[in-house]
């Protein structure tokens, strides 16, 4: 395959990016997106240019470190798939494929296509976890699970906080991430000591760190690479409601 | 100068652990702010040590590469968790997962430390259910489990495909939870140099920050490294791109001894290689094979016809397949251990039986069960992993059988520990993927969680405690000390060393032409030829690597070449490393096949009488390792060769 990439590059956080564009020739369709942008760095390299720098470690779609906005979409064309698991036969030949970091202001731009998401950290330490220390728990089987909650439960914790949600987001709205987790903890009989708190905790920090609002277009479940759906939006907005009123 | 001292409590087997905690010695609260521990590795091991040791008052730094703790690596694990519960009431107990253990190790693993790790599974369990992760349940609201290889029982728990995913979140979500409360301070970005000694223990470390590139000192009361396996010593493996043996390499140079390099494990059920630009290789659950069977074409000529395209796998008849794990292991069958099923596959396929487009391949079918239990049932257990088959392969799964074959995945060997976990360098600790504690020569599967959970939950918070209590006098020491400004500045050396090179070739074609050598010399079946023609070739490389290799951009940045290029300096002396003692051991064991020393029937030959001991070696100067030797005392557990048919 023949391809012509506009890639973002931008030197730091400081510096003002720009698109730049690329060809590339003799991708096989079996390569996956990520081994495509390899082969194009391992090109600059030989060029004595700098190769891009984008975000990437487990390259089998759990760790959620990949984050690349591909043709207007995050994680590009494919369904329910990081850009790790994407591959060129999604494309076709001689097309032109545009390549840009997540945008959102919670979401700093680090370099070129890599981000800064520490933000989904810090809300996570707001409440996201049930407050146990090491030692002491009880018999696991004394807590049973109804097998529906569990599975619901499971869907929520699903998530790999890549941030897609937020960068699919005219808003750039965290709610399908964080209430994600509140979701898998309002689900299990374990987490509702501390329900109230941890829903008023994390929204307020994720208001915070510059989120924005949901305006129910659902374009995060859309986008979701794990398909968290958006009835956990519905699940946390009546968990902060009842906290607040109850 | 250290000497091997395993440290093993006296008494009954099933009393060590417990005297062992009964008789450590304790920190008073006011005495744990005043001690500091740096933490190396946000996985398992090392996530679930931070956060348990910051809830016990003391001051924790914890360092990752990636840009957030829950990235480590330990989330790619998919099957499960094992734990002696015995809920399904087949006969499980904590001797048997201890005695399933050492044996799916070959009797090459320790005896007590293996015991421990039976004794703590079940604990390990009650704590990640108390943090919310949602494992699979029964109807009725118990947990459910299934079987995986290397047992007759099913104590294997899990969270559909992802439970490494559910089990590091509960770690990170814990570990979160001690950032808030301040006891735990987080350096994501950060990737540990050195190691640095004062008056020879640990009491630091160096590390980069990858987006400035600046190098960084930092002081602690004791270092625990958890950074993993080196399985990327492949090149291609199963492990993310950034896994690397550096941490544990430069502590190697430093005086903490390695353990049984050569034990590196092979994992059956993986993606088959199919392009020269491939970057890693993924794999596909060992869970898969409760319900898919491997097979291969009986007649040659069928596996050439499908090898060219032009016969399918549902085209050959029944008669004409062959289960040869089945056939060849009736008492265990598709569930046999993973080097078993690895060195079985190669076998096959090495005698041209093998499918698919390079040959080297052979399936995994579901339709027997899809039959059996229906498209649901199988959907319900393996949806993500059948998903994730279909993207990368482009094949629907619930119709063709899957195509697999083995790839490297896990390393059994690391850094050598005492009981407590202890390295030969006093203070500085191992824990998970990254010491080569309890596995042996071979890991059964949903072990690798439960070993990097007991590690750092339920080991560790009391070893580093029983060692700092012996430190309540040492006051924080300044990073100016000549002991760090001396560390830097090697490091500070090496790095510029690696710039100045500005050669012709990039690191990954350096890394590749590595990974080969090791496939095709120190992989799955190896020779004494093969190992010597490595460490030949390995040392060319090294030489060409540092005369002719190409990193761009600039020291004091962001620059993952430049990353890249300091992990594979150290991947090539590892790999040297790993064939000197795969060299060494002049006999078969677990996922350390020599070619030399085989049965009739081309399984593993052990030679108890020379090598009953673990292999920790000591660097002594560049290619130059001296062997140390820890025999394995068996009193429980009697020896025998391992067999599965």
């Amino acid at each position: 395959m023949k391809l012509t990439l506009k890639i973002w590059r931008q030197k730091d956080a400081k510096s003002t990016g720009k698109f730049v564009t690329y060809s590339i020739d003799n991708i096989s369709p079996n390569c996956s997106f990520l081994e495509m942008l390899d082969i194009l760095n391992e090109q600059l390299i030989a060029k004595n240019e700098e190769p891009v720098v984008f975000d990437h470690d487990c390259r089998e779609g759990i760790c959620g470190m990949c984050s690349l906005y591909i043709n207007g979409r995050p994680h590009g064309p494919d369904d329910a798939v990081t850009a790790c698991q994407l591959h060129m036969r999604k494309f076709k030949d001689g097309d032109t494929i545009v390549i840009e970091p997540w945008r959102a202001k919670p979401f700093p731009v680090i370099k070129d296509l890599m981000v800064d998401r520490s933000a989904f950290d810090k809300i996570i330490q707001e409440g996201g976890y049930i407050s146990v220390n090491t030692g002491g728990a009880a018999e696991a089987n004394n807590i049973l699970v109804g097998k529906e909650n569990s599975e619901l439960a499971m869907d929520a914790a699903s998530c790999i906080g890549c941030g897609a949600c937020v960068a699919a987001c005219k808003n750039a709205s965290a709610m399908l991430f964080v209430s994600a987790k509140v979701s898998q903890f309002a689900l299990l009989p374990q987490g509702q000591i501390e329900a109230k708190q941890r829903v008023m905790r994390m929204v307020k920090k994720m208001d915070e760190l510059g989120f924005g609002n949901c305006t129910n277009t659902y374009a995060c479940e859309a986008e979701c690479p794990k398909l968290i759906s958006r009835s956990n939006i519905a699940r946390m907005n009546r968990e902060f409601m009842c906290a607040k009123v109850i | 100068m250290a000497e091997l001292n395993s440290k093993i409590p006296k008494g009954s087997l099933t009393s060590k652990w417990t005297h062992y905690k009964d008789h450590q010695n304790l920190v008073n609260p006011s005495n744990k702010r005043k001690l500091d521990i740096i933490i190396v590795g946000t996985g398992l091991a090392g996530s679930a040590a931070a956060a348990s040791l910051g809830e016990m008052g003391f001051n924790v730094k914890i360092f990752c590469y990636q840009d957030s703790p829950r990235r480590a690596h330990s989330i790619a694990a998919q099957g499960g968790i094992n734990a002696a519960k015995n809920y399904p009431n087949d006969g499980d107990s904590i001797y048997r997962l201890f005695y399933d253990t050492i044996k799916g190790g070959d009797y090459r693993a320790r005896e007590a430390n293996v015991y421990r790790l039976a004794e703590v599974s079940n604990t390990i369990i009650d704590q990640c259910v108390a943090q919310g992760v949602p494992f699979a349940r029964e109807y009725g609201g118990s947990l459910e489990n299934r079987s995986f290889g290397g047992a007759q029982v099913s104590r294997t728990f899990y969270a559909r495909g992802q439970t490494g995913q559910q089990l590091l979140l509960g770690s990170y979500s814990a570990l979160s939870r001690q950032i808030k409360l301040g006891t735990v301070k987080l350096y994501d970005r950060h990737e540990m140099m050195d190691v640095v000694l004062v008056d020879g223990k640990a009491r630091g470390i160096i590390a980069r920050d990858l987006i400035t590139g600046k190098l960084e000192r930092h002081f602690g009361h004791a270092v625990v490294v958890a950074t993993g396996g080196y399985g990327n010593v492949f090149y291609l493996s199963t492990n993310a791109m950034g896994s690397n043996t550096s941490a544990i390499w430069q502590m190697f140079k430093k005086g903490a001894w390695f353990g049984n390099p050569c034990f590196t494990q092979i994992h059956p059920t993986c993606i088959p290689v199919h392009g020269d630009f491939q970057s890693k290789l993924t794999l596909m659950s060992e869970s898969l094979r409760n319900d898919g069977r491997i097979w291969v074409p009986k007649r040659k000529e069928d596996a050439e016809a499908h090898r060219h395209g032009k016969l399918k796998a549902n085209d050959i008849a029944e008669e004409n397949r062959d289960y040869f794990l089945e056939r060849r292991y009736p008492a265990f069958g598709n569930l046999v251990p993973r080097d078993v099923a690895s060195r079985a596959a190669k076998e096959r396929c090495d005698a041209g039986f093998g499918v698919g487009e390079t040959g080297l391949a052979v399936f995994l079918d579901f339709k027997e069960s899809i039959g059996r239990l229906g498209k649901q049932v199988i959907e319900d257990r393996y949806g993500n992993l059948f998903q994730m088959y279909e993207k990368i392969v482009d094949e629907n799964p619930y119709i063709n059988p899957m195509m697999i074959y083995p790839a490297a995945h896990y390393t059994m060997g690391g850094t050598w520990v005492d009981y407590e976990l202890q390295t030969t360098v006093t203070g500085l600790f191992a824990a998970g993927e990254a010491n080569f504690s309890d596995h042996g020569a071979n890991r059964l599967g949903a072990s690798a969680l439960m070993q990097g959970l007991a590690d750092g939950y339920f080991v560790l918070p009391y070893t580093v405690q029983n060692y700092l209590a012996g430190e309540i006098r040492v006051a924080r020491m300044s990073t100016d000390k000549a002991e760090f400004a001396e560390a830097e500045k090697a490091v500070q050396t090496r790095l510029e060393k690696l710039m100045a090179i500005k050669g012709t070739r990039s690191v990954d074609q350096f890394h590749k032409e590595l990974g080969k050598i090791m496939w095709e010399y120190v992989g799955m079946a190896r020779n004494e030829a093969g190992l010597k023609k490595a460490i030949e070739l390995i040392r060319k490389l090294r030489v060409e690597f540092w005369k002719d290799v190409k990193i761009p951009g600039a020291l004091n940045e962001l620059n993952p070449e430049l990353e890249k290029a300091n992990r594979v300096a150290d991947f090539m002396e590892l790999g040297e490393l790993m064939a000197h003692d795969a060299l060494n051991r002049n006999e078969s064991c677990g996922g350390h096949f020599r070619e030399e020393y085989q049965t009739e029937e081309g399984e593993c030959k052990r030679n108890d009488d020379d090598y009953k001991y673990v292999a920790a070696w000591e660097y002594i100067s560049d290619g130059q390792f001296k062997l140390h030797k820890e025999d394995l005392v068996y009193e429980e557990i009697e020896v025998k060769q391992r067999v599965y048919k």
